[in-house]
């Protein structure tokens, strides 16, 4: 287990550190402060716990095209953008997060056990998401593939310009954005907020009562029939 | 009759706010219910690098010998952070251009030419492809708001890496690629469905504002071990306050794109309606440097419009340190020519090609159509296959040493060894505007107005 004081050490030599952990290597951050860039750019599947708050980026940039990458907990909350296209691995948030949770990631899971800021999984490439409480506005904006998964309520402009990712919300929609929709929940919905129910603990989602949201792909093709659309 | 006193009713007059070509475009709106979407730039015209011309040596001045004395032309960009800069051999780049506007070949034909002449090419909102990185020895990776195709392990592969915050025919949107250009490789490098029109985003996903920018750049540079330069380029808007945002944020390199820049497609509004010409954007940006002591550590660089070596030295002597070119370097690979060379080395009329886009060799802009005649804004195997990857590569190679030595004919006349070493002094305008924006003297004055 390497271990690694923040306020004594910079985060670039933190970033160092743990890029040379060999795979399977462990390794804990303390006084994290709210750091910026902590664990990023990491492509070897290894254990990093940080005790304590992340500022922004914490694990962006991580894992490989293969899936593979770091498990990344974080006790404490995060500031914008925790997993910015995360490739592979997981990053767990014990806290809530800010703006832009998992954004870009095309791979990987990235899990907050409290509440997400606005615009979480924007521009999601693959990558899955899950939130124990609410979700901001904006979430799901131009997502294009993966999952995202709202425990509680969701804000507005739900899904906004989403292409093909997939989002299931166990509360409340306050609106939806431009071209989506609610669709009817199938038997591989259900199955599959299980697995995201098993593997993030957030047992308090019932996979039966998520709805389901999706685009309605009607704005696939420019026309100005839809110009009051956006 | 008024008229008839005057022998016959006066001419018909031209409307100037509704002449002939404006009263097609609003038929063709009311026609169609679509707005125009076409690549390559600004048609208008604008105030350029045109309106100025060198004060070359005399008797207060002397010229060195060309072909004989030497002009140095060696360019290093991006080593304020203690990154290993670019050193390329001539201030000429080639600007970002996605895999997808335009063809893998074309792609790597671009990054064979770059390594030829010892400069450096550029990725796009497509994501790196295996052959661009295997012909481009200098590759600069674009971070662009679609992040479409963004790889962790492509960013280490960079040479350096370039943050799109905008471009300078579309500054403050994002892009288009209609969908008979996504095809299935292309779709899947973005993760989109196959035939949709996609539309990049304008606004990165994961900041906004000088601050995160500064946060970002910190983050690309963890994720690179501080390896690598990182430079940010921006649409030619508010450039001085755009250069000083981006230096605060950290960039090694600032690159200002100004309105006559091509695009693979866009709204033909943006093109002609956004943005300032590169004219001024050069002085602004060189000026915005100066003001906060950074002219000597951050290094500019200019594109929109570059076309030949005397732009190439105007830009210099303007205060960019290099330039960056797309449309010339696609006119270089064959781009508007009326033939291409068949299997056989025979020359193929595809004339016809473009008459059926509604267009001809030399007036072509359809690159949104990805039917491109000679082979490199297409994505149709076919079309592909008639561009030639080392016959073209080798064009841009010739055209890019041939702008060089047009580049150092001048600097050596201006008696300068070294082409870093023009300076805005050895200039003046040809226009009250291009003094203006250049902030040069009209020429035979003293005067620089404004």
């Amino acid at each position: 287990m390497e271990a690694l004081n923040c306020e004594e050490v910079s985060v670039r030599e933190v970033n160092a550190v743990l890029r040379r952990l060999a795979r399977g290597d462990e390794a804990r951050l303390t006084h994290p402060g709210g750091r910026h860039n902590l664990a990023v750019g990491l492509a070897t599947p290894v254990s990093v716990t940080i005790e304590g708050n992340g500022g922004y980026f914490v694990g962006g940039l991580c894992g490989a095209s293969d899936g593979t990458g770091p498990d990344i907990v974080v006790h404490g909350f995060v500031g914008w953008s925790v997993g910015e296209n995360l490739m592979g691995g997981s990053i767990r948030v014990c806290g809530s997060a800010s703006e832009s949770v998992g954004s870009s990631a095309r791979g990987g899971l990235v899990s907050v056990e409290g509440h997400a800021s606005l615009r979480a999984g924007i521009s999601l490439k693959g990558g899955t998401l899950a939130i124990a409480g609410d979700a901001g506005a904006m979430t799901g904006f131009m997502a294009q593939a993966g999952t995202i998964l709202i425990g509680g309520d969701a804000g507005h402009g739900l899904g906004d310009s989403i292409y093909e990712a997939v989002i299931y919300v166990g509360g409340s929609i306050a609106s939806f954005g431009a071209d989506a929709r609610e669709e009817e929940l199938t038997d591989d919905d259900v199955l599959e907020v299980k697995r995201l129910v098993a593997c993030t603990g957030f047992d308090h989602i019932d996979p039966n009562r998520v709805r389901r949201v999706a685009s309605a792909r009607q704005l696939y093709h420019f026309t100005t029939d839809h110009h009051a659309l956006y | 009759m008024p008229g008839d006193l005057l022998g016959g009713p006066p001419p018909e007059m031209v409307n100037a706010s509704f002449p002939p070509e404006v009263i097609d475009r609003v038929h063709h709106l009311a026609d169609t219910g679509q707005y125009p979407i076409r690549g390559l730039g600004a048609r208008r015209h604008v105030p350029s690098f045109d309106d100025l011309v060198f004060l070359t040596a005399s008797i207060s001045r002397y010229p060195l010998e060309g072909y004989r004395e030497r002009c140095d032309t060696r360019t290093l960009l991006g080593g304020r952070h203690g990154a290993a800069p670019l050193e390329l051999d001539i201030p000429v780049t080639i600007a970002g251009m996605s895999f997808g506007a335009l063809s893998a070949s074309a792609k790597e034909a671009l990054g064979m030419a770059a390594t030829a002449v010892g400069t450096s090419t550029t990725t796009g909102d497509g994501g790196m492809t295996p052959e661009e990185r295997k012909a481009s020895a200098k590759l600069v990776y674009q971070v662009l708001p679609s992040r479409y195709g963004f790889d962790p392990a492509d960013l280490r592969q960079a040479d350096a890496i370039e943050i799109v915050v905008g471009q300078g025919a579309k500054p403050g949107g994002g892009g288009l690629l209609l969908g008979q250009k996504v095809d299935p490789r292309v779709a899947a490098m973005r993760t989109l469905p196959p035939g949709i029109d996609q539309r990049s985003a304008s606004r990165h996903p994961d900041w906004v504002g000088p601050d995160d920018l500064r946060i970002k750049i910190e983050e690309l540079r963890e994720a690179t071990e501080w390896r690598v330069p990182v430079y940010v380029k921006v649409g030619a808007t508010r450039v001085g306050h755009d250069v000083k945002l981006a230096v605060a944020a950290g960039a090694d390199v600032v690159v200002v794109d100004g309105m006559q820049g091509g695009t693979a497609a866009t709204q033909d509004v943006f093109i002609e309606h956004a943005g300032i010409p590169t004219l001024p954007a050069v002085r602004q940006a060189a000026e915005a440097l100066a003001e906060i002591g950074m002219g000597r550590d951050v290094q500019l660089i200019v594109s929109g419009g570059i076309r030949s070596g005397a732009d190439v030295a105007k830009a210099l002597a303007l205060g960019a340190d290099a330039v960056s070119i797309g449309v010339a370097a696609l006119l270089a690979l064959g781009c508007n020519r009326s033939s291409v060379m068949d299997s056989g080395s025979n020359a193929l009329d595809v004339g016809a090609d473009y008459s059926a886009l509604g267009t001809a060799p030399g007036r072509c802009s359809h690159c949104h159509t990805g039917r491109c005649p000679v082979g490199i804004t297409t994505q149709d195997p076919v079309l592909e296959r008639r561009l030639h990857v080392e016959g073209a590569a080798q064009g841009v190679a010739n055209y890019l040493r041939a702008i060089t030595m047009e580049l150092t004919a001048l600097a050596r006349a201006c008696g300068k060894s070294d082409v870093h070493h023009l300076e805005p002094e050895d200039l003046v305008a040809l226009t009250v505007e291009a003094a203006a924006m250049a902030r040069v003297p009209l020429a035979g004055t003293t005067w620089i107005p404004g």
